[in-house]
């Protein structure tokens, strides 16, 4: 929503784009042969560069030029994808954010070396793979002589609605630096015809101006035209002409001295703009919002009327009072969907973290898989950015401090690559994101023997295991043996805490010596909204989380008498446990004849929920319960339906504890 | 304020056009075939024409001959919307005067891009 | 929070300074009950109620209240009168909006009436201690008994009731 500048627009589309190719290259980390991931890759690029032309970022889409052709040469075959290489793109994509964002024009010698770089991944990998077909040149832009641009309208364009001026403005949005007017072609007055074109340019460009973005100027008139773009001194190594644009040699080049000078000076520096903040909403929300406004006129107009006399003495009071509890009704749920309009998919922040793995992998020289889960679980913008920090410092533990190297894995029996497992997930109000490694775990020897050196506890003071391990968040507590460049860099986890604890989360932590340690933080939603499966048990709705549905089937007449008085149902070729919600919820309903069974999953544990009946998929606004009923287990809240009815919210992970119960009662009964 | 003639037969595009530009700032009038496209370029100068090729009643290549005789339109960018794919279209438009094209689909940002092309600014 | 509980002493009324105190009075079985009318927030009709199982028999379902999700309660169960499930809300029912702090959070409750009676005023000389002995309720969820001409109005203590009976730590 960043209003009508297409240029903001494109710093957001940007950001996207570069997140997805980010992504693409640290899959292609792990599979460098992948043909999609490098066409991913290469159109990301390709896109970027376009589009960044388009809208003024010459630097980037010039800088991307690069990056687009070495992968280019990688989607023809003729270099091979390397970790080295996607390293270097991983560099390069980061610098190309920072172009984004306008900067980086003063970061010429990073771009540069970034180039270098990326020149020698794929020179060194041509020449080791022996493949290749020695044109592995990328172009030089710093060495690059100027472009020579000429070239001359076919004579009817102006009368087609060409303005030659206008090709020529662009030409200096590029950084022309010399535009000459070849007039020698223009008739006799007498034989002009002003619609007609005679005049032919000559333009110079400097040399690290992208060639496709010179022919873009001319896309609409390139087949009729002369054209001829050339890079004199390199003019061997420039690509071949593949533009079928007509090179002519012109004597008018020859002829400087009957030139007209039209411009020269160009307006080469653009002031760094400040970059808004941004959120995509989904349009739906919006029409929503949209809905709650179009009442809200409603309800004005309605108050005009009556601040106008329209009534007066009870009438009138019985009708102000009922426009104050429309406002109030409208006011609400107006700001419920405001909220509604900042969650974001935690993807974004996910994201992110991949790219800090794969470089930690590269500093600790580990080989660290990282797997993330529940990515479209949704969370507050504000909330997922305040959680980068402490999450990025969580993720740097537990590749430097978790993870065992690769030596010591391998003599304990475990996989060679280190795991780190990040998850989401929304019970009812919070959010459970969950960091666990599959490492040495924590050294409680060590944690104590450091507690005591601080003087955090008393030599001697017996404390149970998980009071040790919350020492880990005091203050001033660090366990690394060595203070790495990778952890420890002056947060420690009791800035973690407080940080979760600013959100009104909690922070917990379990540790297994030599099986790993994981970190859940419950991050609490004022408001939320899942998708649900909107169901009925007796006479009551309920909405179960989508996200936890795996697949709803028929119980039918015969499984449900055989399966009476048990607990575990034959669902096809498994076992399921199950739970008889009518039961479980005492309706004192008979069951429908066709009762469904709702198969869930929680923490890898399956269970079946029988229902009554299956309405339907619900866009549920998750309402918190009062306090008076928020201890009660079986929901996490609560929604209003469209006929202004309530459904409770199932929580998944409760009701399955609430089944284990129940069975355990059932077993103990037979 | 400049103003855009945009000339198509689908509402949605037409409107998706008027937004665009008129959120830029254009001032946009609307024709839903080439006969009627044809009817308000007679009538008023635009400083441009955004038109389809495929239309009922006239079709963009005839409506786009049409224009090029008018004197009022003398020098008017006529930019048709056209596929990826329909290149030999491409050529026929080019040859029957249209300035320059976009390509279906197309964003608002392709749109003010090509506009600005054709405009200047 | 235990703190809060250990800093609870009884509710106090709130006589103003010619001792008078302007409340809702209502039915509930046998009984009439007067609430502060400041804290009254809404009178309801019948609203469509959404059982909560698992959830204390004193406040046993929602509403939706203006697109919040409010408890209803049902104060016969605090002071122990007979609920014939069957048989159904009569014709004055009504559901009482009211707004109190209950652990340091704002709440609203709706509570089930059999009829609203008025707003009345109400005098402190009339009004008396719950007895030490001889009450049929718990002596914690009547704060005073307020007599009037023909019936005695009990003013309940609401958040005594509600954090005894509701869990409400």
């Amino acid at each position: 929503m960043s209003g009508q500048d297409p240029a903001e627009a494109f710093r957001v589309e940007a950001g996207e784009l570069l997140d997805t190719t980010e992504q693409a290259l640290l899959d292609l980390t792990h599979q460098l042969g992948s043909r999609d991931l490098i066409d991913t890759v290469f159109r990301g690029m390709h896109t970027l560069k376009g589009s960044g032309a388009m809208f003024g970022f010459d630097a980037l889409a010039a800088f991307t030029h690069h990056c687009e052709s070495a992968f280019d040469r990688v989607r023809k075959g003729q270099v091979r994808a390397t970790a080295e290489l996607v390293a270097v793109t991983l560099s390069a994509m980061d610098h190309m954010r920072a172009l984004v964002d306008g900067q980086g024009e003063q970061l010429e010698a990073e771009s540069a070396a970034i180039l270098a770089r990326l020149q020698a991944a794929i020179v060194t990998d041509s020449e080791a793979s022996g493949e290749g077909d020695g044109t592995v040149e990328l172009d030089q832009p710093c060495a690059a002589n100027p472009w020579q641009v000429h070239f001359r309208l076919p004579v009817e364009a102006m009368a087609n609605g060409i303005n030659p001026l206008i090709l020529i403005d662009e030409l200096r949005d590029l950084g022309a630096t010399r535009v000459v007017a070849l007039t020698q072609s223009i008739p006799a007055l007498n034989a002009l015809d002003p619609m007609q074109c005679h005049v032919a340019w000559h333009v110079e460009l400097p040399g690290d101006v992208a060639r496709e973005a010179i022919e873009d100027v001319f896309i609409f008139v390139m087949d009729e035209m002369e054209l001829n773009i050339d890079q004199q001194a390199q003019a061997a190594l420039a690509e071949p002409d593949v533009t079928g644009a007509t090179a002519i040699a012109d004597p008018d080049l020859a002829a400087p001295a009957q030139a007209a000078l039209v411009a020269a000076e160009t307006a080469g520096n653009r002031p760094a703009k400040a970059v808004g903040e941004s959120v995509r909403v989904p349009a739906e929300r919006l029409d929503l919002l949209m809905d709650r406004v179009g009442e809200l006129v409603i309800v004005q107009s309605r108050l005009a009327q009556l601040a106008c006399g329209g009534f007066s003495g009870p009438a009138g009071e019985l009708a102000l009072r009922s426009i104050s509890e429309e406002v109030e009704r409208l006011a609400n749920e107006l700001r419920d969907t405001m909220m509604v309009l900042r969650m974001v998919p935690i993807a974004a922040l996910f994201g992110r973290f991949r790219r800090l793995v794969h470089d930690l992998a590269r500093e600790t020289g580990k080989t660290i898989d990282l797997i993330t889960d529940g990515e479209s679980t949704e969370i507050d913008k504000t909330v997922s950015e305040r959680l980068a920090d402490p999450i990025v410092h969580l993720i740097r533990n537990a590749c430097d401090h978790g993870l065992e190297t690769e030596e010591e894995r391998l003599a304990t029996g475990k996989s060679a690559a280190g795991q780190i497992r990040l998850s989401a997930q929304q019970t009812g109000g919070e959010v459970l994101i969950t960091i666990a490694d599959d490492g040495r775990g924590i050294s409680r020897e060590r944690v104590r023997a450091k507690a005591e050196a601080n003087g955090l506890v008393q030599p001697g003071q017996v404390l149970s295991d998980s009071e040790l391990l919350q020492l880990i968040f005091e203050p001033g507590f660090s366990t690394a043996a060595q203070v790495t460049s990778l952890s420890g860099r002056g947060v420690g986890m009791d800035v973690v805490k407080r940080t979760i604890e600013g959100l009104r989360g909690q922070i917990d932590m379990t540790s297994e010596p030599g099986k790993g340690s994981v970190i859940t933080l419950r991050i609490p939603l004022t408001l939320a909204i899942i998708d649900g499966l909107l169901v009925r048990v007796g006479s009551g709705n309920y909405v179960i989380p989508l996200s936890a549905v795996e697949e709803c089937l028929e119980l039918s007449l015969e499984d449900d008498i055989r399966s009476r008085g048990r607990s575990m149902i034959q669902l096809r070729e498994r076992l399921v446990p199950f739970l008889r919600l009518r039961e479980l919820f005492g309706t004192g309903t008979r069951p429908d004849a066709f009762q469904k069974i709702v198969v869930i999953t929680t923490g890898g544990q399956q269970v079946g929920l029988v229902v009554d009946q299956i309405i339907g998929s619900h866009q549920t606004v998750i309402k918190s319960m009062s306090s008076l009923h928020r201890s009660i287990p079986s929901f996490s809240g609560a929604t209003i339906l469209g006929d202004g009815g309530v459904a409770l919210i199932l929580d998944v992970v409760q009701l399955v504890a609430l089944g284990q119960s129940h069975e355990e009662r059932l077993r103990a009964a037979g | 304020m400049t103003s855009i003639l945009t000339v198509d037969d689908s509402v949605s595009i037409r409107m998706a056009i008027r937004i665009a530009l008129s959120g830029a700032g254009h001032d946009v009038a609307e024709a839903a075939d080439g006969a009627e496209g044809l009817a308000k370029a007679r009538d008023a100068k635009f400083d441009l024409i955004i038109t389809d090729l495929n239309m009922p009643n006239m079709n963009g290549l005839e409506m786009i001959r049409e224009i090029r005789k008018l004197p009022i339109q003398a020098g008017t960018p006529i930019i048709f919307l056209t596929t990826e794919s329909d290149d030999a279209m491409k050529q026929e438009a080019k040859a029957a005067g249209a300035t320059g094209w976009l390509v279906k689909p197309f964003v608002a940002d392709h749109l003010l891009k090509v506009t600005r092309k054709v405009l200047g600014g | 929070m235990p703190q809060g509980r250990a800093m609870h002493t009884m509710t106090t009324t709130n006589w103003d300074e010619n001792g008078q105190l302007e409340v809702l009075t209502f039915d509930i079985g046998e009984e009439c009950l007067a609430i502060e009318a400041v804290s009254i927030r809404e009178i309801l009709d019948l609203l469509p109620e959404t059982r909560v199982p698992g959830a204390p028999d004193l406040v046993s379902s929602v509403v939706n209240f203006r697109g919040k999700i409010i408890p209803i309660a049902d104060l016969r169960v605090a002071f122990g009168m007979p609920i014939d499930a069957d048989e159904g809300p009569g014709v004055d029912h009504r559901i009482v909006v009211i707004e109190t702090e209950l652990d340091n959070e704002t709440i609203q409750i709706g509570l089930r009436t059999d009829k609203v009676h008025e707003v009345a005023t109400l005098e402190r000389s009339d009004s008396s201690e719950p007895p030490v002995l001889g009450m049929r309720w718990r002596r914690e969820f009547v704060r005073e008994l307020v007599r009037q001409t023909d019936t005695v109005i009990v003013l309940p203590d609401l958040q005594e009731i509600f954090r005894s009976m509701a869990g409400a730590a």
